[in-house]
């Protein structure tokens, strides 16, 4: 997927007049928000739950080379063929070359955003495979040419009036309105594809080392009929992806699914090891699992390697005030909300995204939330540092933050300027004591006041208190 | 060089291995240790059941096999639903006939309406079933039809998936191409984050507690 984060500003005007996206954005955070809320309290020990999550996945990277191996290995072991991929267009120049060996003409698709990072649909096409999203939200966006605007519910900015619009033009059927008739028409226009279909792609939201797997959470059943009915079947996942053992899953899956749709868990946890057995009726041939780098090995052993433990919940989006506000697609990539903000930088270069790890009001909810314990209000921190170190920032950002800087350093002339500022600004604001134009932030004051500072400053008082 | 070694280069320039990297990965898994768990009632199966139905499965209980055709004759009859589909091999033995059923001993295809199976086990935590994927236990059973009828044994309800997993480790070498844990009935919430039941899997989920 093209990356056109650098229109951030841009689009996030746009968003935020879209009435419609507004009132999506609102049922998410009842829904998604609440709906945490309400079953993460099952866990009674959460904080301990999260802690191990975050061993896990610390675990693994600390030493991912070796997991790596290990899962590759056993997974060999059992007939499956690992490939490796250092950039998307690698991952698209393997599938369509699977696709070729196998003669396959079409393939069914679970959502998998490590294939929206590669643009993966758009490449097979253009090899000849007709392809086919599966997942309900996917498959509303392929046929609206759109792209996903949340990492779990991908056509969130969508409502339902919209949706049967599409359908009715789309499958040119009498357009329904009920929400349990768009998806059995979507279910009986799918049924056949996945019938059909010679290979099935999906992603992985683990490998698991000690048995060679790769396990998927689904709710649709799309994920199950994709690797179970095609004869070939690919999983597509980034190389961070590796949990160690059966018994370190089940920790995260108890985070995942509550985190993600507020859910204790989701409807199939499917793990699929290897090729079919020799007497099975069913069953996928060939099973290729690719491992995408695509920038994540530059992350780790470094100070950014802890955004690597992020197992895709969108938890951190939900919570966003920033989010709920803008929704998915002003972040311009892949990864929208807190994670996005720091891993679209991060895989696709600060230059190009350089107002998303400012995008943020630090309030912290995401780090409050993420199961595996990302700090992401200290990551985007960091990226902001990056940025003002590169020369990233601009001039009259540069001056103030090193004007403020200088300030901090010479505390007389710091508490001199703010006594001047404090009685400028009383004497500015007049009878009402509000500011309706504040100089140099216009946009701020533009859409409310600011009320003038009362009384003295904190030194002088600080002083009169101490000759009393 | 390939991208596989170039990949594992660069992972091993950035955290470099000691003798002692291989060996920490074969120690945890020989230990494999388990997180923490959530605590329990001691009645396993009351647990599993309200569990189950809260993820809107149906839940009926049969004294011994025999029983099992009249129950889902009822069901099935109830919700004007159709009286025939298949079964896993293992369960053609049922008086099926006797109940006005016809079940084929045969993986599912897109046209079976009903498909019974039995589980591997079950979970009580969550109130899910898991279901082995082999010859005699087609995976497309539980998938393809609108509904799902399995045969749970009260006695193989464990309480964690950890538990489900150490069940497996005694019981087979390793796992099975397929290995699902189902609960309930497929769903999608994709449109307006409404739950929906029944997306590309089955509509509804019958579970037939039954000591086998």
């Amino acid at each position: 997927m093209q990356n056109r984060s650098v229109d951030f500003n841009r689009q996030v005007t746009i968003k935020l007049a879209d009435v419609r996206l507004q009132e999506a954005l609102a049922r998410l955070q009842t829904r998604f928000v609440e709906g945490r809320k309400a079953v993460i309290s099952e866990i009674h020990d959460l904080q301990d739950t999260r802690d191990a999550a975050a061993e896990i996945r610390d675990r693994v990277l600390n030493n991912l080379e070796h997991w790596l191996l290990h899962f590759e290995q056993q997974a060999t072991r059992r007939g499956a063929i690992v490939h490796w991929a250092e950039t998307g267009q690698d991952v698209n120049r393997i599938v369509a070359e699977i696709a070729a060996s196998h003669g396959v003409r079409t393939a069914v698709k679970s959502k998998s955003m490590v294939s929206e990072e590669c643009g993966l649909n758009e490449a097979l096409e253009a090899a000849g495979v007709k392809v086919m999203e599966t997942d309900l939200g996917e498959y509303i966006l392929q046929i609206a040419h759109e792209a996903p605007s949340h990492i779990v519910a991908p056509v969130v900015h969508k409502n339902k009036d919209e949706i049967s619009d599409l359908f009715a033009k789309i499958h040119q059927l009498p357009r329904k309105t009920g929400i349990a008739e768009l998806c059995r028409e979507a279910r009986e226009i799918l049924r056949p594809a996945f019938l059909n279909a010679d290979m099935g792609i999906s992603g992985a939201n683990f490998l698991i080392a000690e048995t060679g797997s790769a396990l998927i959470v689904t709710n649709e059943g799309n994920g199950r009929l994709t690797t179970t009915l095609p004869r070939v079947h690919v999983a597509i996942t980034g190389i961070e992806k590796v949990v160690p053992t059966l018994e370190d899953v089940c920790t995260l899956l108890r985070l995942l699914p509550r985190s993600a749709t507020g859910q204790s868990i989701t409807n199939y946890v499917s793990m699929l090891t290897g090729v079919r057995g020799e007497h099975d009726q069913e069953g996928p041939e060939h099973f290729h699992i690719i491992l995408l780098d695509n920038g994540r090995s530059s992350l780790l052993g470094g100070e950014m390697q802890e955004m690597l433990r992020c197992i895709r919940c969108g938890a951190c989006m939900n919570h966003c005030p920033v989010y709920q506000n803008i929704g998915g697609h002003a972040y311009g990539w892949v990864y929208p909300g807190p994670m996005g903000s720091i891993l679209t930088p991060l895989l696709g270069g600060l230059e190009n995204a350089p107002d998303l790890p400012n995008a943020s009001t630090l309030c912290g909810a995401c780090a409050v939330v993420c199961p595996v314990k990302i700090p992401l209000p200290d990551l985007l921190r960091k990226l902001r540092e990056k940025q003002l170190n590169a020369g990233m920032k601009s001039r009259q950002e540069t001056f103030m933050l090193r004007a403020w800087a200088w300030l901090a350093l010479h505390p007389n002339i710091y508490a001199l300027s703010t006594r001047i500022a404090v009685r400028l600004m009383q004497r500015a604001a007049g009878h009402d004591k509000l500011l309706h134009n504040l100089p140099g932030a216009r946009g701020w004051s533009d859409g409310r006041d600011f009320p003038a500072p009362q009384g003295k400053t904190f030194r002088e008082l600080y002083r009169q208190g101490k000759h009393r | 060089m390939n991208a596989r070694e170039k990949i594992l280069g660069r992972l091993r320039d950035a955290r470099p291995a000691d003798d002692s990297s291989a060996i920490k990965v074969q120690q945890h898994l020989a230990w494999h240790p388990r997180g923490p768990l959530l605590p329990l009632p001691n009645d396993l199966v009351a647990h599993f059941v309200e569990r189950a139905l809260k993820l809107s499965s149906d839940v009926l209980k049969a004294a011994e096999r025999t029983e099992i055709p009249g129950l889902l004759a009822t069901y099935l009859a109830e919700r004007a639903l159709p009286l025939s589909g298949v079964c896993w091999p293992q369960l053609a033995d049922l008086p099926w006939d006797a109940a006005g059923l016809t079940m084929q001993p045969r993986p599912a295809s897109n046209l079976d309406l009903v498909g019974v199976t039995g589980a591997f086990c079950a979970i009580a935590e969550t109130g899910t079933l898991l279901l082995l994927g082999g010859e005699k236990t087609p995976a497309t059973t539980s998938l393809l039809p609108e509904t799902h009828v399995a045969i749970v044994d009260p006695a193989r309800i464990v309480a964690s998936m950890e538990d489900a997993w150490a069940l497996l480790r005694t019981e087979f070498k390793e796992p099975p191409r397929t290995v699902n844990f189902i609960s309930g009935p497929s769903r999608t919430a994709d449109i307006e984050q409404t739950v929906t039941l029944g997306a590309h899997g089955p509509y509804r989920v019958l579970l037939i507690l039954c000591p086998v």
